[in-house]
């Protein structure tokens, strides 16, 4: 048998972007420790809505820790207070009967609040845009493995490539810095064969982009990394450093081709 | 992808900046520790002061120095820029923070460890590099028997002194010197100076241990073998030892001469 509880929760509501935001605080009764945190906040919408109130907006999709669009900072820490899980993977026998719980919105700059919960992540999306793709050439489909790659490169880049873009990596810095986002993005196709053709004005434009959205700058704390729900390394933005600066100082003839 | 903007106005370029001045002044950190141990000579200062008059009269470490300052001032500069930006990435803070969770607390608060050691800096420079250069130490005078190796000294008045000078007559070494020794020794007879500089070096201990190892990441340094190396650096060396050393200056002359 479930257990259920009482929850008093302090929700983040804001109607816009325009208009100032504020904490309202709204008790969930009745919630089964077996939901998850985001069927909580249904359960709390039909509620509100049921009283003709406005529901409370969060994003969220495919509910299986997959697709990078559920979000929620809760009691201060991104996707909950267990590691290595998004927010709908988060269920509610990890709080207890009587707690209260604060429920915030990514907090950056670069990520304005859309609504309530939900905040506009399109920034994310012009930073792969400037340079995170690769050059595919028009015709017959290749064989697959035709392009050896050691097995170690292939799955250093399958771990960077598993990054969702949740965008959690800039909630948890102090800094509200996307250097972990970017240089998974970045690594991915850095290491790979197929990746060498825009190598390194790929890292100068995603960086730059990154840059231009207004996000913070990396202090090395390595709270993205600790909170991230699919375990993307701080070693990511080493190699980003690295690719950067290489392309700076070491291949900028590169960046003269065209002008 | 277009031409790109130039590298120190970007992120990584002033994490660069950020980087390789903290690493020239931790490199520095183990000069001064090494030199400033002659305090701990019972010599009256002997060793001490020639080292002083060395660091401060050689042109190559006088170009160092200047690197030095600017250095501290970059470092300083750079990480108050920094924080702005920072600071307007983040306009509206969470309600509730849950940091100690995913971070170190050091890691988060280099800035105001980086105050503390700045307001020290400034408290240290005034003490003594200040009045060493204005004339505000006393003076004193070597006899050095070369035969014997005995040293004997007096301290001695400004229109006495004149400048440094090192003569030998009937095979006695005579130096006339700065006495930055006895300033030193007067400066940490203060307890509350005493207490403040064993405060910064705790600060500057947990400063390096982030920052030490932080600047390398900055450098995009990841190595399997090596990067352990360099916390295990950033831990011991910077974290205990150097600091330890220092404070044990102030703990020295207060308890113990």
């Amino acid at each position: 048998m479930a257990q259920h509880m009482n929850l008093t929760l302090k929700v983040w509501r804001q109607k816009n972007d325009k208009t100032k935001g504020q904490f309202v605080t709204i008790q969930a009764n009745n919630i089964a420790d077996d939901m998850s945190f985001l069927e909580m906040l249904d359960i709390v919408n039909e509620d509100l809505t049921r009283k003709g109130e406005d529901p409370v907006y969060f994003d969220h999709d495919c509910r299986e820790g997959i697709c990078g669009m559920c979000s929620l900072v809760i009691n201060g820490r991104p996707h909950g207070p267990k590691y290595g899980i998004t927010t709908c993977q988060l269920h509610m026998r990890s709080f207890h009967d009587g707690q209260t719980i604060v429920i915030e919105p990514w907090r950056a700059a670069a990520f304005p609040v859309l609504k309530d919960l939900a905040v506009d992540r399109t920034a994310f999306d012009r930073i792969q845009q400037a340079g995170g793709y690769v050059n595919v050439n028009t015709g017959g489909v290749p064989d697959a493995n035709t392009i050896a790659i050691p097995k170690r490169i292939a799955d250093e880049a399958f771990e960077s490539a598993t990054c969702i873009g949740c965008g959690a990596c800039v909630a948890a810095c102090k800094n509200a810095s996307a250097m972990l986002f970017v240089s998974a993005k970045i690594s991915q196709f850095a290491l790979l064969p197929q990746g060498q053709t825009e190598r390194y004005e790929r890292a100068q434009a995603m960086v730059d982009q990154m840059d231009a959205e207004g996000f913070g700058n990396c202090t090395n704390t390595g709270a993205c990394e600790a909170e991230c729900p699919k375990g993307i390394k701080l070693t990511n933005i080493a190699r980003m450093n690295r690719e950067y600066l290489t392309a700076k100082f070491f291949r900028e003839e590169d960046v003269h081709v065209q002008s | 992808m277009s031409n790109s903007k130039p590298v120190l106005s970007s992120s990584i370029g002033r994490k660069l900046i950020m980087s390789l001045t903290g690493i020239f002044l931790c490199t520095f950190l183990i000069v001064h520790l090494i030199g400033n141990l002659q305090l701990f000579k019972d010599d009256a200062g002997y060793a001490f002061n020639n080292y002083a008059y060395l660091m401060t009269h050689f042109a190559p470490i006088k170009v160092v120095s200047y690197l030095l300052y600017a250095s501290i001032i970059i470092h300083a500069i750079y990480a108050l820029v920094l924080t702005l930006k920072n600071r307007a990435a983040r306009p509206i803070a969470y309600a509730q923070n849950g940091g100690k969770a995913n971070s170190k607390w050091n890691s988060r608060n280099m800035g105001i460890l980086g105050t503390v050691i700045l307001v020290f800096l400034a408290t240290h420079m005034n003490n003594f590099w200040w009045k060493y250069h204005n004339d505000q130490t006393p003076y004193i005078e070597y006899s050095k028997d070369l035969a014997t190796g005995v040293v004997t000294s007096k301290e001695i008045s400004a229109s006495e002194f004149h400048d440094y000078q090192v003569t030998v007559v009937n095979n006695v070494e005579v130096t006339k010197a700065r006495d930055l020794y006895k300033q030193v020794d007067f400066a940490f007879q203060n307890i509350g100076l005493v207490i403040f500089y064993v405060i910064a070096m705790i600060a500057l201990a947990f400063h390096l241990i982030h920052g030490f190892q932080s600047a390398f990441q900055s450098l995009g340094f990841a190595h399997k073998k090596y990067v352990p190396l360099i916390k295990g650096l950033s831990v011991w060396l910077f974290g205990v030892i150097i600091p330890i050393g220092f404070a044990l200056m102030p703990l020295y002359f207060y308890f113990v001469k």
